[in-house]
């Protein structure tokens, strides 16, 4: 195994290795163990990212693996189990429900087919269940005395008394109508799930002693049956009045009206126990059910200026703002697009509607499709960045993606240039070089445009490590030149083509008399 | 590589006569429906029922089509359907649909609703309302455990969590109760228990009381399982919000895991079973390689082997070994891809510098860095479950509300998701008028630090002592560790967390296990808030073997970590236990978090 794979994985916390290699570092560490391990340290820190170096082993054992193929599939493993296209064993309940969903709503003569193909003698190639013995024999005929056997083998020494009976008979075949169930009794009756009258509880004393029996129990099944009566019996009033002492109960009926949707009542309840915030909430929820944007923003707008905490309101005002301007954006682009007069939504037609994307979504529509629009439209990045206050890092962030996405490398180069009273010019980026670098490399930055950002890395181990990572040859080259670091150059070496340019270079500084090399 | 148990060590109870149980019972059912029919299954159901049953025990019991239960108008020409669902509201809606559809076109047909585990009130309330209860039937199919490895039954009930820990419900209690009475039924009564939380408790009070009901059942049976463990999730969510790394923990963060099943790309519906599998899942995954590598080497030099035999050897070579040669090669290549797949995530993720920042975080250093971390890795768009999941795990650990401008990011419905991890206690809030401890001090000095960003104002409200560092310091969490964590040759449970940091939940089922009660844990019990929610229940039996003693029975309400199954599978073998864990549903980060989002009804 190669050294640094091990060192990386192997150990929560090699001896002040750990924070350069992450995986269970030791902070407490003082510096100078750590540099001292380093120095002596012949291991080099793994990288996820190297590849070629440290998964080699993985990359053998497929090789293995793989050498094998030609003898192993030969076909004829069909006590394997067959899988289909979608990763779902074929004959598996998923899978034939799949086949199913997928031919239904297809011609008549298409069900017909499916129903053939469905029919059971489709699968009679299939492999056999390894039960195929029917229980239901033994249910039905439980006086037979023979039936009793099957169940006996299948449970040896269990009695099988225990729960044979209950799967006899469905719970529901019980029923008694009794009427002098006690309050205990009839909890007790509910929680076995039989069914059970509860119109004889009628005063309110009795009511709620039928609550208070039903949480003691802790069953919530039983609590939400006892609430459901009591919300019909009972005033709301009444209701909420003796819920606002009962906190378990009144959870659950809130849940119970979250889950069957009276939306109406709960709102009632929430402003009859004076929880503002959780009112604001709710009502809010229900924006998520709106699918039509303008009735959706219509409906935020009755949300702002609701009870939220102060930071929530300034995010629901957002919410509305940033709906108001997609519906607007959207509409404007939508005929643009389908106009044809504008290139870039020629070249880049839109994958989808901007409406109801975050914030940070639409500032990338925005820096991909309005990026040199003036501040004052509605769709510019600009003003978006003003209007909702984005920080100068996300804006960045977010425009370097898009305008790398586009090979705009200008616009990339303008997003880090700034001048300074003297007129001079220089980069500065808020998120850091090495960001940058990463987000370029994604978009497929040619390699002399990768190499004027990692040279702009300060610290020269990370410029070291993505040069070397994204094969920015001439920076490796020349830093380990300022560097003088002769086993570094020559180790690299061996990395660059064979009659390459870089090696040329390499080979002349190697073999140059200008340089004294540390070592 | 892969740790024997001790010779000592007792045997697992047999689980899989559950799955016969569940099987049986649902045919039962089904045949309550005679003759041809359509079959309409509930997302959920799918995959749990495909580890019991499969399609043509189905045709064999005269279902003819299968759908999925989803908002669509159902095709289904069949005389009578059946609808097998979870008891849950918009089920009943959709069933309601179907039926009154027919009843306006003047069709009649057979209707039944099958609810696993078991039917709510609510639902027969909408059936009622919807003016469709009489025209269909209901039953109860009671399976609730279903065994996805020797010692792993999942409830298959990924919805207790949020129903529990957010909204307060208790509907799945009783469900609980069930199934712990079908084991004590199966496999004798538990003479120790132990329990941690609210829910626990509850749980442990029902089924006491249902065990009194039903009295006489279980008595007189020997015990085969000696101790449960009952334990909230709530008692421990710092575990559950850390990255896995070992393997079968960081094949379900890649993946997913559903039922068993890997859902990846790379491993399609491949069995997680397995010789290769079961050698590694609960190895660090550094370890891995190097593992998968020594089979690749040896399934080559078997198969080289064939090259200077007869034809006689052939033969034998064929008929004997050339299957499970060729079953191994199929897993070999399978993991060998995913480990591919893994690394390959992970880069892009740069996982390094996660798991960096979130040791930092479990051990209350360099908080400023690791707080820039997670600003940059909300600010780069990463991932919004894994930028809130680092935001709970900073908030926990350090006890402060870590909010910050998600809702620019990531939409502003995170705004609801924010109002439910407070009060399901994923974030914390601080209480007013507490001392300062020393971490809060240094957090309070950032507060003044503009450079330090925006989530680290959201500090300068922190007030309250941060519990998990006060837990993590009494049980000893981040192991003392002189010179190198040899993960090849873990020594202690912390291996799972690349030794910094002992799963909270373990080590406190190790430390009551090994007192036999709570005496000495005051302490700890009381800052994590469950002084009224820690018992113990021992009965004197002078019945359970020695044997039964060492094999524990682990519960754990709202969701398992396959890093904790790991960490408590090492435990036993340490000392000479065996552990038999009961889930509501395996979980990871991701998952809580994804509970925790708003969607629209």
């Amino acid at each position: 195994m190669p050294c640094g794979l091990i060192l990386f994985f192997q150990s929560g916390r090699p001896l002040g290795a750990g924070v350069r290699l992450g995986m269970g570092l030791r902070m407490n560490r003082t510096k100078g163990d750590e540099e001292e391990y380093w120095n002596s340290s012949k291991f080099k820190a793994f990288t996820f990212d190297d590849e070629d170096d440290e998964l080699s082993q993985l990359k053998e054992s497929k090789r293995a693996v793989n050498s094998l193929r030609d003898f192993v599939d030969d076909d004829d493993d069909d006590d394997l189990e067959r899988v289909s296209w979608s990763g779902e064993p074929v004959g598996s309940i998923s899978w034939s429900i799949k086949e199913t969903a997928g031919n239904s709503g297809s011609s008549h003569e298409g069900r017909e087919q499916l129903k053939s193909r469905n029919s059971f003698s489709s699968y009679a190639q299939l492999p056999k269940p390894t039960s195929t013995y029917s229980l239901s024999s033994f249910f039905r005929g439980r006086t037979r005395p023979g039936s009793f056997q099957s169940l006996s083998d299948a449970l040896s020494d269990t009695p099988a008394k225990s729960y044979a009976p209950e799967l006899g008979r469905p719970k529901g075949e019980y029923r008694d109508y009794s009427n002098d169930w006690s309050p205990s009794d009839t909890v007790r009756r509910l929680r076995k799930g039989k069914v059970c009258s509860l119109e004889r509880f009628r005063s309110l004393q009795d009511k709620l002693q039928l609550l208070e029996e039903a949480v003691s129990m802790h069953d919530g099944n039983v609590i939400t049956a006892v609430l459901i009566f009591l919300k019909r019996t009972l005033s709301k009033e009444i209701l909420f009045r003796e819920l606002e002492v009962r906190q378990v109960a009144l959870r659950h009926l809130i849940h119970f009206l979250k889950e069957i949707g009276d939306q109406k009542l709960l709102l009632d309840l929430f402003r009859f126990l004076d929880r503002t915030e959780e009112l604001a909430l709710s009502h809010y929820r229900e924006h998520l059910n709106i699918q039509d944007p303008d009735k959706r923003k219509e409906f935020l707008k009755t949300c702002i200026g609701l009870p939220f905490s102060a930071e929530d309101s300034a995010h629901i005002q957002d919410h509305y703002t940033l709906l108001e301007r997609q519906i607007i954006i959207e509409a404007n682009d939508r005929h643009l697009e389908s106009a044809g007069q504008t290139e870039i939504f020629r070249k880049h037609p839109r994958k989808a509607s901007i409406l109801n994307m975050p914030l940070v979504t639409t500032l990338f529509y925005s820096c991909f499709y309005h990026y040199t629009e003036a501040e004052g439209t509605f769709s510019s990045p600009v003003n978006l960045k003003k209007t909702f206050k984005i920080p100068d890092k996300q804006y960045v962030l977010t425009a370097l993606a898009a305008r790398a996405k586009l090979r705009a490398w200008n616009d990339v180069d303008a997003l880090f240039t700034t001048k300074n009273w003297l007129g001079y010019t220089k980069k500065r980026a808020p998120i850091g070089f090495h960001r940058v670098v990463e987000i370029l490399h994604k978009n497929n930055a040619p390699v002399q445009i990768l190499q004027e950002y990692v040279n702009l890395v300060e610290d020269v181990d990370t410029k070291l490590n993505l040069a070397t990572k994204f094969k920015c040859h001439d920076v490796v080259i020349d830093t380990c030149r300022d560097l003088k670091d002769r086993q570094q150059l020559l180790a690299y070496r061996s990395k660059v083509d064979k009659g390459s340019a870089e090696e040329e270079k390499i080979d002349a500084l190697l073999s140059s008399s200008q340089i004294r090399w540390k070592n | 590589m892969a740790f024997p148990h001790r010779p000592d060590a007792p045997e697992l109870p047999d689980f899989s006569m559950l799955k016969r149980l569940a099987r049986d019972q649902l045919i039962y059912l089904l045949e309550q429906l005679p003759g041809k029919k359509d079959l309409f299954i509930e997302a959920d159901l799918m995959s749990p029922l495909d580890r019991i049953a499969n399609v043509s025990i189905l045709k064999q019991h005269e279902v003819d089509k299968l759908y999925k239960v989803e908002n669509k108008p159902a095709l289904s020409s069949s005389e009578q359907l059946c609808f097998l669902v979870r008891p849950r509201i918009k089920n009943m809606r959709y069933i309601a649909s179907l039926v009154n559809a027919d009843k306006l076109a003047g069709r009649t047909r057979k209707y039944k609703v099958i609810f696993s585990p078991q039917k709510f009130y609510a639902c027969e309330m909408v059936l009622e309302e919807e003016g469709i209860y009489g025209d269909v039937s209901c039953d109860e199919w009671a399976f609730s455990l279903l065994p996805l490895d020797v010692d792993l039954l999942s409830m298959e009930l990924p919805e207790f969590f949020r129903d529990y820990f957010l909204e307060g419900d208790q509907c799945w209690i009783n469900t609980v109760v069930q199934a712990l009475h079908l084991l004590s039924t199966l496999y004798g009564p538990f003479p120790n228990c132990y329990g941690i939380g609210r829910c626990a408790k509850m749980a442990y009070e029902l089924w006491r009381n249902l065990e009194e009901e039903e009295d006489g059942e279980t008595k007189g049976r020997r015990p085969e399982i000696g101790h449960i463990f009952l334990l909230d999730r709530d008692v421990d969510f710092v575990t559950a919000l850390c990255s896995q790394v070992v393997y079968e923990g960081l094949v379900d963060d890649t993946f997913r895991i559903k039922c068993g099943k890997c859902h990846g790309p790379l491993l399609g519906t491949s069995h997680m079973a397995g010789l290769v599998f079961n050698e590694i899942r609960n190895e660090h995954f550094s370890n891995v390689f190097g593992f998968l590598s020594q089979k690749a080497r040896n399934l080559q030099a078997q198969y080289d082997r064939r090259r200077g035999m007869d034809i006689k050897q052939m033969k034998n070579f064929v008929s004997q070994e050339l299957k499970g040669l060729k079953q191994e090669h199929r897993l070999l290549s399978l993991h060998i891809g995913a480990c591919e797949s893994i690394m390959k995530k992970k880069t892009k993720q740069d996982f390094q510098e996660l798991i960096k920042t979130e040791h930092a975080l479990l051990e209350g250093f360099n908080i400023r860095e690791s707080t820039s971390y997670i600003e940059e890795h909300i600010d780069r768009q990463v991932s919004p479950i894994e930028s809130l999941r680092l935001m709970c795990l900073l908030s926990i650990t350090e006890n402060g509300d870590a909010r910050c401008s998600l809702d620019t990011h990531y939409g502003p419905e995170h705004l609801l998701t924010f109002s439910n991890l407070r009060r399901a206690g994923l974030l914390t809030e601080q209480a007013p008028g507490d001392t300062l401890t020393a971490v809060e001090s240094k957090v309070s000095k950032l507060v003044t630090d503009k450079a330090a960003g925006k989530i680290t104002d959201a500090f300068s409200s922190l007030a309250k002592r941060s519990n998990f560092r006060a837990i993590s310091k009494k049980l000893n969490l981040i192991p003392r560790v002189d010179g190198e964590y040899d993960l090849k040759v873990p020594r202690d449970m912390a291996y799972v967390f690349s030794g910094a940091y002992v799963p909270l939940s373990c080590r406190i089922i190790e430390q009551v296990l090994e007192r036999r009660s709570w005496q000495g844990l005051d302490e700890v019990v009381r800052l994590l808030n469950c002084s009224d929610f820690a018992f113990t229940d021992m009965t004197k039996e002078d019945k359970a073997s020695s044997e039964s003693l060492r094999l524990i029975l682990v519960v754990f309400l709202g969701g398992c970590t396959f890093s904790e199954i790991s960490a408590l599978r090492f435990l036993g073998r340490e000392k000479g236990y065996r552990f038999i864990f009961l889930t509501t549903a395996v979980t990871n980060s991701a998952r809580l978090m994804e509970a925790m989002s708003e969607v629209k009804a």
